[in-house]
């Protein structure tokens, strides 16, 4: 069910919101955090929503939308409420704001939060430069941002490395964590050999492959080389250097890697890149700081710059 | 791995690393039964598609079918595209295929496992599963003795890297074949690589009663028989046994579903809270709350038993137990067992527990229910809370798995009038593809070793031991009571809980 509700005041928002509770028992389930969006009002909303929705399911909360609609109209607030199948597990609050109060969605947001529930603000597109000093950033446990989103994903990134508050996190950061995963198992297993250097290969304005960089070097405190490439998108190859042969992952296509290791058969991985939704689901998962993540970022620092590129 | 190993890049804080089994294979005995097909075809599908097996895991299938390695593949696609929870990604099942081999043979033919072993030896080297084999028997029991004599004639029980065997329900049908099956099994196979299979462990909200109770202190100040009256937990099917007589038919509700679920339910509910959540120390506890639980006599009064009878069910016509294909017509089989368990420690001292599971009843639905003592003084008109019931935390388990809490509330209106109401919490859908189904979570377990949602032997043997003199009784009782299908039980049922004035809850 959706509920429009032009011209309207967060008072009404609410009102509304509890005569529904009342007449429907529409809110039927416990809801665990209140997941603030804040987003310019366009065509890329629907798909946070939808993408928010879907990571309700296993995170029933309350979204509230903050959607910025033209500065120059009049002031006004024009509200959405969405329940049952259009929400997901969830209920959708969209606050379409204009004129001077497309600044103001603190103010719009606050009263429609869950009390005492956790607040997690996602911005799917550019975020702000510092998300802790956002209006909407300062209310939330934890802020979410996506790197690659933004115009400059690599400035973008190292700029969130310089203005890391305990609460950050990105997607950028979120999409890696499969092959994070398997670069662990990999060293799990014999020899048991240090390792010695590293390189990561990726396009060259791949935010992900940044801080996989980042993460190498920060963990392994070795020279780690970031290596571009235009022969595909995103992550496309980590070597970890052993005196023993190179661990190597690989993934040309986007879809499959391979894993080689010295004296193991060649592993095919399925590791195709993840959905928003997907990495939405693992962030609401955890809401303390993310200690790895900020190590990551300090990582970006120690990086080799370029050395070559890699060409089609 | 080596002791002084460590891997620089694993940080205890990092929690979104997924646990990804290390390098290993699965053999499966009984790919073509039920349970392969519906559960742990599929469950292995979606741990690949949730990227947490091992790259080079290999599936072997073992059964006396004449199949090649292609066709077993096919029989896993197509159970993994009716089954599976999560979408079907061809990049996942290509990866998963590539490790799928299957072995023709039966469980007395030598030859077969020794090329079973072959196949195991060759997929070390093709897939580097480094001698990591996990042996699942979903067979009847019956198979047991023969299928692990032969894994050990074959060679298939040492070697390097680790070998675990997973069995599955029944456990024996009494103590003593209990022990004999555990004897058995662990000639071949040491107690610490025997993970036997209680799906319900598997399921979130069972291990969420352990965080319910562990990590609030808003309950466990109660949680005893200072302020709780007595605990219901219950297991209802709607469903009926047509299609399941060779499994079912002198077994019965208290063997398939008392003796394991709802005794691991209650040890759950009802033990003292472990020094960590370390294996070992949770076993510890559980074992000694089994160990301290009995059946409450005379058992005449404290248990039921019945047998579902035909008649109209939701709307449709349904043959009783005696009419189900397959079934003795003078079957004795319990399709409803309820029973009335003690807890001998200071803390549940008094507090009836009551178990009941069944067939064929109002509706599916699996929960504890902690049913708490009245409030000593009520400073109302008597007429004031004469619909007032007793508080009750109800823990449920399946479907719609959550929390609900009962308590008093005011009546809206001029007059002061109490009467109950209910609070729910539902932590997200369990039907959703992102939370992992209970057989995924086991199985992955397995692969890591992890032995935690695994009732170890002595829970098994235990946990007969409760049941066995009830079982005794009713041997020597000729047929249970009929109860009218989409009820909820025999009449004698009620009478169980009448005796001390309670009364079950409509769950
Ligand atoms: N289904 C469930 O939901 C469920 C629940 C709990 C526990 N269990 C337990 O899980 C196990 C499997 O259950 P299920 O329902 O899948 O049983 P099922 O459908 O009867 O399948 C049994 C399997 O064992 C094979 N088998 C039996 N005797 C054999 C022999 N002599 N040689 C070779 N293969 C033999 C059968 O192969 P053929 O096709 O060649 O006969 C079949 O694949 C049993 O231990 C059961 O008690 C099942």
């Amino acid at each position: 069910m959706i509920i429009d509700l032009p011209s309207t005041t967060t008072s009404q928002v609410n009102s509304k919101l509890v005569e529904l509770r009342e007449r429907g028992g529409a809110v039927a389930l416990g809801r665990v955090l209140t997941l603030v969006i804040v987003a310019d009002d366009g065509a890329g909303l629907e798909h946070a929503i939808e993408a928010a929705n879907a990571a309700s399911r296993e995170h029933p909360s309350r979204i509230i939308v903050a959607a910025r609609g033209s500065r120059t109209a009049a002031a006004r607030i024009d509200g959405q409420i969405r329940i049952g199948g259009d929400a997901g597990a969830s209920e959708v609050i969209v606050l379409r704001l204009y004129g001077p109060l497309a600044g103001q969605g603190k103010s719009a947001v606050i009263p429609l939060l869950l009390p005492d529930a956790p607040i997690v603000t996602w911005w799917p597109g550019a975020g702000p430069a510092v998300p802790a000093d956002d209006p909407l950033g300062a209310i939330a446990q934890r802020r979410i941002t996506d790197s690659a989103a933004a115009r400059n994903p690599v400035r973008t990134v190292r700029a969130r490395a310089k203005n890391y508050v305990p609460g950050d996190t990105d997607l950028a950061w979120t999409r890696l964590t499969n092959w994070r995963a398997q670069l662990v198992a990999a060293l799990d297993v014999p020899p048991f050999e240090p390792v010695t250097g590293a390189t990561v290969t990726g396009e060259a304005d791949s935010p992900s492959t940044e801080l996989l960089a980042g993460w190498l070097a920060a963990y392994l405190r070795v020279p780690v080389k970031r290596v571009t490439t235009t022969t595909a998108e995103g992550i496309v190859a980590v070597s970890l250097q052993r005196p023993s042969g190179d661990i190597e992952l690989h993934r040309p296509d986007g879809k499959v890697g391979t894993l080689t290791q010295p004296g193991q058969p060649a592993r095919r991985i399925a590791l195709q890149r993840r959905s928003v939704s997907e990495a939405l689901i693992e962030e609401l998962r955890r809401l303390d700081p993310d200690e790895v993540y900020e190590r990551a970022l300090r990582g970006l620092s120690l990086l080799r710059t370029k050395s070559k590129v890699i060409s089609a | 791995m080596a002791r002084s190993w460590q891997n620089p890049l694993r940080d205890e804080r990092d929690k979104r690393l997924p646990r990804i089994a290390g390098p290993a294979s699965l053999v499966i005995f009984g790919v073509t039964g039920d349970l392969a097909r519906k559960k742990l075809m599929p469950a292995i599908y979606d741990l690949a598609n949730r990227g947490l097996l091992p790259p080079g895991f290999a599936l072997i299938g073992f059964a006396r079918r004449d199949w090649a390695d292609q066709d077993f593949g096919e029989i896993v696609h197509d159970a993994v595209a009716e089954h599976a929870r999560t979408p079907f990604r061809e990049s996942v099942w290509q990866r998963l295929a590539e490790g799928i081999r299957f072995v023709p043979g039966s469980f007395d033919d030598n030859e077969a496992f020794q090329r079973l072993a072959k196949t195991v030896t060759e997929l070390d080297d093709e897939r580097g599963t480094g001698g990591n084999h996990a042996f699942y028997l979903s067979v009847p029991p019956g198979a047991f003795p023969v299928v692990t004599q032969q894994l050990a004639k074959a060679g298939l029980t040492g070697g390097d890297g680790w070998r675990r065997v997973v069995v599955e329900k029944p456990f024996g049908h009494d103590l003593k074949s209990a022990c004999e099956l555990n004897a058995i099994v662990n000639s071949v196979f040491a107690e610490e690589s025997v993970f036997r299979i209680d799906h319900y462990l598997g399921k979130e909200t069972v291990q969420n009663i352990l965080a319910l109770r562990f990590a609030n202190q808003l309950f466990e100040p109660i949680w005893n028989a200072n302020y709780v009256d007595h605990v219901q937990i219950t297991m209802a099917e709607d469903i009926g046994l047509g299609g399941r007589a060779g499994y079912y038919d002198g077994i019965g509700a208290a063997r398939d579903v008392i003796q394991n679920h709802l005794l691991q339910l209650l040890a759950f509910t009802a033990m003292e809270e472990p020094l960590s959540f370390e294996p070992s120390q949770l076993r510890a506890e559980k074992v000694k709350v089994l160990r301290a639980t009995s059946p409450v006599e005379p058992f005449d009064e404290t248990t039921a038993r019945g047998q579902y009878g035909g008649g109209w069910q939701g709307g449709a016509k349904v043959p009783g137990l005696l009419q189900e294909e397959g079934f003795a017509p003078d079957s004795t089989t319990e399709t409803y067992a309820a029973v009335t368990l003690a807890v001998q420690n200071r803390r549940w001292a008094g507090v009836p527990f009551y178990l009941r599971s069944g067939k064929r009843l109002g509706r599916r639905v699996t929960e504890v229910a902690v049913v708490f003592k009245r409030a000593p003084h009520l400073p109302f008109d008597s007429t004031a809370t004469e619909e007032l019931g007793q508080n009750a935390l109800v823990i449920r388990v399946q479907p719609d798995e959550g929390v609900t809490m009962r308590f008093g509330s005011k009546v809206p209106g001029t007059t002061m009038e109490v009467r109950d109401v209910t609070m729910d919490f539902g932590y997200g859908h369990a039907f959703t593809e992102s939370s992992p189904e209970a057989y995924e979570r086991l199985i992955l377990d397995v692969l890591l070793g992890e032995p935690s949602l695994f009732p170890g032997n002595d829970e098994v043997e235990l946990s007969w031991q409760i049941l066995d003199p009830v079982l005794e009784h009713w041997a020597a009782k000729g047929a249970p009571e009929t109860y009218p299908p989409g009820s909820w039980g025999p009449p004698s049922a009620d009478a169980v809980l009448a005796r001390t004035g309670r009364s079950w809850r409509r769950p």
